[in-house]
């Protein structure tokens, strides 16, 4: 499946926009999302830590996806 | 009673400290967060603040109801700034009333410090000679 990942931060600097598509297998988890993405853009590993949010929540490593989820990388935050 | 708004617009003190008062609260204690000229010595020209809006509103609010469960306090507006800040701007305001000051002074601090940890915002610097995401690497 395609999935659609929204990119915040230095994680928009790295993909070189605000979102990317990364084509996964079905029922792939957040941990395998994560694996794709470094293999794609693998300044993603230098980065201090961070997390994917499906549907606007911290999601587990292991939870799974769906093409309908909104999906985004949650580089490390840095407001106030 | 919770009040959170990002804006792209300066904040006004004077609206969070208004939206808190209360006639059974003792006391109100306010974080205001402002744009510093420096950063370990090197000068800054200004900060960009971009969020992942709807996220952040859902994770201040997940943090505000915490503090309302851990301390005997009232009301709570956090208002937080998006877009490019100049030196002595303000990001981030924090307003909590409580009927005595030691509740307001505690949530006060855990709603600016776990909002650096958890709430979908990012800040860069920008300097004369580069920008940088805060925090971005170790």
């Amino acid at each position: 499946m395609h999935l659609k990942i929204l990119a915040f931060g230095i994680a928009r600097d790295i993909f070189g926009g605000s979102q990317t598509v990364v084509e996964i297998p079905e029922n792939a988890t957040v941990s395998g999302l994560k694996t794709q993405l470094e293999a794609k853009y693998p300044r993603l590993q230098k980065l201090a830590s961070y997390m994917i949010a499906v549907n606007d929540e911290y999601a587990q490593p292991g939870q799974t996806l769906s093409a309908t989820d909104e999906i985004a990388i949650i580089p490390p935050v840095s407001g106030g | 009673m919770i009040d959170i708004q990002l804006s792209e617009k300066p904040l006004d003190v004077k609206t969070c400290l208004d939206w808190v008062m209360d006639p059974a609260c003792g006391g109100i204690d306010v974080f205001i967060g402002t744009v510093r000229n420096a950063t370990k010595g090197k000068e800054v020209l200004r900060l960009e603040f971009e969020a992942y809006e709807r996220m952040a509103i859902k994770e201040l609010q997940k943090i505000c109801e915490n503090a309302l469960v851990k301390w005997p306090i009232h009301r709570i507006s956090v208002h937080h700034r998006t877009g490019v800040l100049q030196v002595g701007e303000i990001p981030v305001i924090i307003a909590v009333s409580a009927a005595h000051r030691a509740a307001a002074f505690d949530a006060c601090r855990y709603l600016i410090d776990t909002l650096k940890e958890t709430v979908p915002i990012w800040k860069k610097e920008v300097f004369a000679d580069g920008e940088v995401w805060v925090a971005a690497h170790p």
